[in-house]
């Protein structure tokens, strides 16, 4: 009952599990739904700077798991968007320091006063990758279409299975259009079909991410700037389990852009 | 591309993004059985042996390989027999 638990994870590092919590716990708050996101990469903090509230963390995750303080202590409340909380990793410390169980009380814990907890797991299948998914109701593997990335993907969702969390789903990220359509690299569908699990998002490869995460402030604040802006809104809404259709990927070919100038003059 | 490519004869070369999605496709299929290449050609071995022990086959042709559906594996051989037909031709 209460809030759902969602873990992010992705098995290869690099790929875009910390940007991706930060935006998807953004789009979720802006459409009303209390979320707290956890950052769960204990001695390598990051979600805190993608959300440009490093400034302002007390107590962590682990501090609250070894009593020193109470679970809203720790929180970190978002002042632009109020439905959105931090609760952080720590930061000297190291993966050693959290159980599944402390997971599992945690998130007990949070159920009750919100709507979502977005776990952002850490890179690999070790001990840190098995707290992370302790407490999930739902998985969502994120990969980017790229041969490492996606067979790592692919390992984490054997686990996944194996630990019987039921179908995860899967994220695509970085997808770069103009390459897939010079067949440089491997498509949607593709990826789709290698991995056999169900789509809940595609997100373009956009400048805009890296320029954002720079300022502590994710790309979703601004929602339809960007295909990537609109493309983790609709993740958002697919997670709340609504039926959006993928948006159209395609780069505009020269006839659209020549129409679209005209329009636009 | 394809096509003017053919008409200038040239040999039809697959994309880089074919070549990863096939090349993964295979990768893929070994990681979630853990069988090796290597395994596969001992298994290959062991079953023509066995079965030439009683019935007469192609034991050139015989190709064992992984079949992917969804996301359950299956190990498939395929043995073409030597019939009447086929050893006469020989």
């Amino acid at each position: 009952m209460g809030a759902r638990a969602i873990t992010v994870t992705s098995g290869k590092g690099g790929v875009g599990k910390t940007t991706l919590v930060a935006n998807l716990g953004v789009a979720l708050a802006m459409q009303g739904h209390r979320t707290v996101v956890i950052d769960a990469d204990i001695g390598l903090r990051n979600l805190d700077m993608m959300l440009g509230l490093e400034n302002r963390i007390v107590y962590d995750l682990v501090d609250v798991i070894e009593g020193r303080c109470r679970l809203r202590q720790a929180l970190v409340r978002d002042k632009r968007l109020s439905e959105l909380f931090l609760l952080p990793a720590a930061q000297t410390r190291d993966k050693s320091a959290v159980q599944p169980d402390d997971m599992m009380r945690v998130c007990e814990d949070l159920r009750g006063q919100h709507d979502f907890i977005l776990i952002d797991s850490p890179a690999g299948i070790e001990q840190g990758f098995r707290y992370a998914i302790a407490p999930a109701d739902e998985i969502l593997i994120v990969t980017n279409p790229e041969v490492a990335a996606v067979r790592d993907a692919d390992r984490v969702i054997g686990l996944v299975e194996a630990e019987e969390k039921g179908p995860p789903r899967l994220i695509i990220n970085r997808l770069r259009l103009d390459m897939v359509q010079r067949g440089e690299m491997l498509d949607v569908a593709d990826v789709v079909e290698l991995l056999s699990i169900d789509l809940v998002g595609i997100v373009p490869e956009d400048k805009a991410i890296l320029v954002t995460a720079n300022r502590g402030r994710p790309l979703a604040f601004s929602r339809d700037s960007s295909l990537a802006g609109r493309a983790f809104h609709n993740i958002a809404r697919r997670v709340r389990g609504e039926d959006v259709p993928f948006l159209s990927l395609r780069e505009p070919g020269m006839f659209e852009r020549l129409l679209r100038f005209v329009r636009s003059g | 591309m394809k096509f003017f490519e053919r008409l200038r004869g040239r040999r039809y070369e697959p994309s880089s993004g074919e070549v990863a999605k096939e090349r993964l496709r295979l990768v893929l299929a070994h990681d979630r059985t853990s069988i090796s290449p290597a395994l596969l050609s001992t298994l290959k071995d062991e079953i023509i042996a066995v079965i030439s022990r009683h019935i007469a086959i192609d034991v050139e042709s015989v190709q064992v390989t992984f079949s992917q559906s969804a996301r359950e594996s299956r190990l498939v051989a395929d043995i073409p027999l030597l019939t009447g037909r086929t050893r006469r031709k020989r």
